[in-house]
């Protein structure tokens, strides 16, 4: 129905609109005319006014709101966005194939796994033999290269056409990427970064716990109205499970339809930066140095120990913004989570942001000149003294004892 | 009566803090060894307009109220007592002076390059001989057909050595003494103005001191600044002004010895517990921080007043005073609290002690401040 | 070209702590900022504009107090600063934001690119702009390093954890700015006086930008928090005593090989 409604700011109260409705609609209050519900929008008021102070409401588009999902209890099992790049698994696919196993069990539902890319045929049997009970792959050239178009327009698809309850994305800077704007086309809720998931049984909903605050808050979410619950996950927290050639699954080729608009973005070159990859993630020990080691060449005394151990270098936030290690060996909230056997902190404060990246290794050994230090609350062992006196002794007392890392 | 900041202040302080833990932080103690100008650092402050902060807009500086300024000023005096003094005397001495006696002609070509960080400024008026007596200038000034003929000597002058544009005085009436001296604003390219000694000081290291030398140097007469035999009374007004940017230095190195004390106080340990848990630290800090928001209290003052009275000068000398024989005192107690570390260089609170000592001296020494406060009551 | 940059105001999360006793975060005391990665996103619109003219207009969706941070980015250089507020906001999740963001660009409705920080350190979610890119029906690059306009479109270098692709993307796009971009310049003192004395932030409504209830606070929220708590601190550490250095890397190094995490080679 047409509405109308008076501006109280250029009402001068004329009343001449009040002679002129043939309903008795038009009531006077304060001095200022109002219209009531007798109005049946036949608009002769709206010359009257002298003003012009009586205009139409335009058609107030009430927006439903992102209504829960239709049909929510058709929505059956678990999906896993299987990254891959250059014909390489990334390890956090494998990672959350792992946890999507232990879901889909809770559940009593299958694991699904997404594939994309170009000539991945062969990926699609290490999917299974990780864990996944359905791979969907979609080979297609045009999914050589990630770009958020078409991996969106594809993704979508598969949802849609095999409607999981959950669906799980590393969180890379590719998964971080893509979740999001696969969440907002399907209209779902999507949780970032998330360390722990687990199902309520009761409800069967998803509980996703990540910190935010930088790593100060743990905060629970769920997305009780909407399906597919998305969440990305952090790499290196999972973790995979046993390979298994032996066991058996379905591989569905996935027709790909890719529209002109799921083709905006070119992809002109992908670079490979040419350093010594340092695996962090995959590493057992991690020896790590802080603001306490001082200088670039305070860093060889870590690697007398690494050596020793066969370990990694790590480096907090400090140590990689004055330039004594490469970004790459950064370890905390801006840089790799890591959750090795072991992770020897040497002159690192930790900070919240630090320990973010580190918190969940098994054995913390921490060595700092500050007894209040905070690494201290999250470490199993504590040697307060200064770690260029210490870790030197260490590695003498490892060669001697003729002890190596695990 | 307010006691809180603007926001415009606060966002003034916030930012200045960030440039100088980002910007000045790191070359503190490089420019104090190696007695160097930090020619790089000045660029910066210029880019961010810190050069020209106290200057109005529609000479190219900033247009902050001088609270702004001085909070400026303290934030870096917090991390570089050096870099502090580059930007006050820039501001309060050089620009100062052209904006409030300068002709529009002068300040077109003189003040909007200061304001703007384009050129850097410097204020010459004490000589070998005349320190505290300011009026005992032997500089003169003798008119010439287009000018004045300069001959004399100034020692002891910020940014002396690599400023563009100086405000120096001379006498251009020897008989007359105070009376007879005038302002003039100099180019370091003018014939007959050379660089003499620069100074090896205890402190302030990383700012030079110079002499400078005017032999026939020669000054055309629009370079005349202020009323021929009115130069006095610029330069006195010019150092009330100068005074609250020294104020607000030694307050920004008593509020960075502070810092590093409690700092230190929290993680050196003795007798199985950090020292600050003992009494006799904790009430050296607390009197530290008491002295420190006093000065701050005056040094804020000053600078409230010069925005609204006609005379500040009483409220300057008080600021300088007690701000710099704070920073003298809680330097010397923040040695004290670190012991025998903070006697050496690997911690910066022996340069903070260093740099605070200047700020009792120039820019009036405390004895002339107590003339001035002492005047104002009359006495 | 005309750039919208999506701005935040966040807490300064390095100072932010947690109350033991109730799990919940101490918010007096702690500085607020504009989220470092936003800065990133201003820096680059103001470095566009610089070369190649436009307009570059600063928005962000927070309560009255985000008007702080909008001053500080007019005070950068910004053209224009716009603070979208309104109750119906708050409790938003990132859908619910995301919509709310959209109803202002869409009143804005020029721009050839939409900027915004990769990731707010308060939420650290880092999907507001895909999901703003999404309901804008734009293309998007996040982990931008480098953008520079190549005839009517963008040329784009974005980060992969182990080196980048370059990327060609029409206009309007939207993008999202990471700290290896470029190195942000400080709000400049006459900015900062000016932003204070001569600018008013515009102040749009929920009604302002046409903005649906049900689509943003909480009823246009998918997700919802159950519950928030502090990490779990690990049981208490134990401190390896001894008179000297090389006593007690005796006495760590027989406890860690009784953990078995060094042993006989």
């Amino acid at each position: 129905m047409v509405e109308f409604k008076i501006n109280k700011d250029e009402c001068i109260g004329c009343q001449l609109c009040v002679k002129s409705c043939p309903y008795g609609a038009i009531d006077m209050v304060d001095g200022k005319a109002v219209i009531n519900e007798k109005c049946t929008g036949c608009g002769a008021c709206v010359e009257s006014c002298p003003k012009e102070a009586i205009k139409e409401i335009k058609e107030q588009v009430v927006d439903e709101g992102p209504q829960g999902t239709e049909n929510m209890g058709a929505y059956k099992g678990v999906a896993v966005f299987a990254e891959q790049r250059g014909g390489e698994i990334k390890p956090v696919a494998l990672q959350l194939l792992g946890k999507g196993r232990d879901l889909a069990e809770d559940l009593g539902v299958e694991l699904y796994a997404y594939l994309l890319g170009s000539n991945v045929q062969e990926l699609a049997k290490e999917l299974i033999a990780y864990g996944a009970d359905k791979v969907y792959m979609a080979n297609d050239p045009e999914l050589e290269n990630y770009r958020t178009d078409a991996y969106t327009k594809v993704i979508v698809d598969m949802i849609r056409e095999s409607m999981p309850e959950i669906a799980l994305y590393g969180a890379t800077y590719i998964g971080r990427d893509l979740a999001p704007r696969i969440a907002q086309r399907i209209t779902t809720g999507l949780t970032a970064d998330c360390t722990e998931l687990t199902i309520d049984k009761e409800t069967r909903n998803l509980e996703q716990t990540r910190p935010a605050f930088g790593g100060n808050v743990m905060a629970t979410i769920l997305t009780p109205n909407h399906r597919p619950q998305m969440a990305t996950v952090r790499p290196g927290i999972m973790k995979h499970k046993e390979r298994d050639p032996n066991r058996q699954g379905e591989v569905i080729d996935f027709k790909v339809q890719l529209g002109e608009k799921d083709q905006l973005i070119k992809v002109l070159e992908v670079i490979k930066e040419h350093k010594k990859a340092v695996n962090l993630e995959e590493a057992k020990i991690i020896v790590s140095g802080g603001r306490g080691v001082g200088s670039e060449e305070g860093f060889n005394v870590l690697r007398g120990l690494a050596e020793v151990l066969d370990a990694e270098i790590g480096g907090s936030r400090v140590a990689v913004e004055n330039g004594w290690i490469a970004q790459d060996h950064q370890v905390g909230q801006t840089g790799k989570t890591v959750s090795p056997e072991m992770y020897i902190a040497c002159g690192i404060s930790g900070s919240i942001q630090h320990r973010a990246g580190m918190g969940s290794s098994k054995v913390i050994v921490a060595i700092n000149k500050d007894p209040n230090a905070q690494i201290f609350t999250v470490a199993d062992y504590g040697i307060v003294g200064d770690l260029h006196e210490i870790v030197p002794l260490m590695t003498k007392e490892l060669k001697e004892k003729g002890l190596k890392g695990l | 009566m307010r006691f809180e900041l603007t926001e415009e202040q606060e966002m003034i302080r916030k930012t200045v803090r960030e440039f100088a833990l980002n910007e000045i932080e790191p070359l503190a103690e490089e420019i104090d060894k190696e007695s160097r100008h930090p020619h790089e650092t000045v660029e910066k402050m210029a880019k961010a307009g810190i050069m020209g902060i106290s200057v109005p807009k529609e000479y190219g500086g900033a247009g902050a109220d001088t609270i702004g300024y001085a909070i400026a000023v303290e934030e870096i005096a917090r991390v570089c007592a050096s870099t502090a003094i580059i930007v006050s005397v820039n501001n309060s001495l050089a620009c100062y002076p052209i904006l409030k006696f300068g002709t529009e002609e002068q300040k077109e070509k003189y003040l909007k390059p200061l304001a703007t960080g384009e050129k850097l400024g410097a204020f010459g008026l004490t000589e070998p001989n005349a320190g505290t007596d300011a009026g005992g200038v032997r500089t003169v000034a003798a008119k010439v057909d287009g000018g004045w003929k300069i001959n004399g000597t100034k020692i002891f002058i910020t940014n002396g050595a690599v400023a563009d544009t100086l405000v120096i005085f001379g006498l251009t009436d020897p008989g007359k003494g105070a009376r007879g001296m005038s302002g003039f604003i100099i180019e370091k390219g003018f014939d007959g103005f050379s660089i003499g000694t620069i100074e090896d000081k205890l402190g302030i290291r990383g700012s030079e001191q110079a002499e400078l030398v005017f032999q026939d140097m020669f000054v055309p007469d629009e370079n005349m600044l202020g009323r021929e035999g009115k130069g006095f009374g610029s330069a006195m007004a010019t150092l009330d002004c100068g005074r609250v940017g020294v104020a607000a230095q030694a307050l920004g190195i008593a509020q960075g010895a502070l810092d590093k004390a409690v700092q230190y106080a929290k993680e050196r340990e003795q007798f199985g517990r950090p020292i600050g848990k003992f009494q006799a630290i904790q009430w050296m800090c607390a009197d530290m921080e008491t002295r420190i928001q006093a000065a701050r209290h005056l040094v804020y003052g000053a600078a409230y007043a010069k925005d609204h009275q006609k005379r500040y000068s009483k409220e300057a000398a008080m600021a300088k005073l007690y701000a710099s024989e704070t920073a003298m005192w809680v330097t010397t107690k923040a040695i004290q609290v670190h012991g025998g570390y903070g006697y050496t260089k690997d911690y910066p609170v022996e340069r903070y002690f260093r740099d605070a000592k200047i700020t009792e001296i120039y820019e009036g020494t405390s004895e002339v401040q107590r003339m001035v406060i002492s005047g104002s009551l009359g006495l | 070209m005309d750039i919208i940059v999506c701005i935040k105001q966040v807490p300064d999360t390095t100072d932010v702590k947690i109350d033991p006793k109730t799990g919940t975060l101490i918010r007096e005391g702690v500085p607020s900022i504009v989220n470092p990665d936003d800065k990133h996103a201003i820096e680059e619109a103001l470095k566009l504009r610089e070369k190649h003219g436009g307009k570059v207009t600063a928005i962000s969706m927070g309560p009255p107090q985000a008007v702080v941070a909008l001053r500080e980015v007019y005070a950068m250089g910004v053209d224009e600063a716009i603070l979208v507020s309104d109750r119906m906001f708050a409790g938003s999740d990132t859908w619910a934001t995301a919509y709310a963001i959209g109803q202002a660009v869409k009143k804005i409705a020029k721009y050839d690119i939409i900027f915004c920080g990769r990731q707010a350190i308060d939420g650290d979610t880092a999907q507001i702009g895909p999901q703003l890119a999404e309901l804008l029906d734009i293309p998007q690059v996040t982990y931008v390093t480098h953008v520079e306009p190549k005839g009517d479109k963008l040329l784009v270098h974005r980060a992969l954890e182990d080196g980048h692709m370059n990327l060609e993307v029409p206009k309007p796009a939207l993008l999202t700015a990471i700290k290896e971009l470029n190195e942000p310049r400080y709000p400049s003192m006459g900015g900062i006086v000016k932003a204070h004395r001569d600018y008013q932030v515009k102040v749009w409504t929920g009604a302002d930008v046409a903005a649906s209830p049900n689509m943003t606070g909480i009823p246009g929220s998918p997700t919802k928090v159950k519950r928030t708590f502090a990490p779990e601190p690990k049981g208490k550490v134990e401190m390896i005593e001894g008179d000297s250095g090389a006593v007690k890397v005796g006495n760590l190094v027989t406890k860690l090989k009784d953990k078995n995490v060094v042993r006989e080679g």
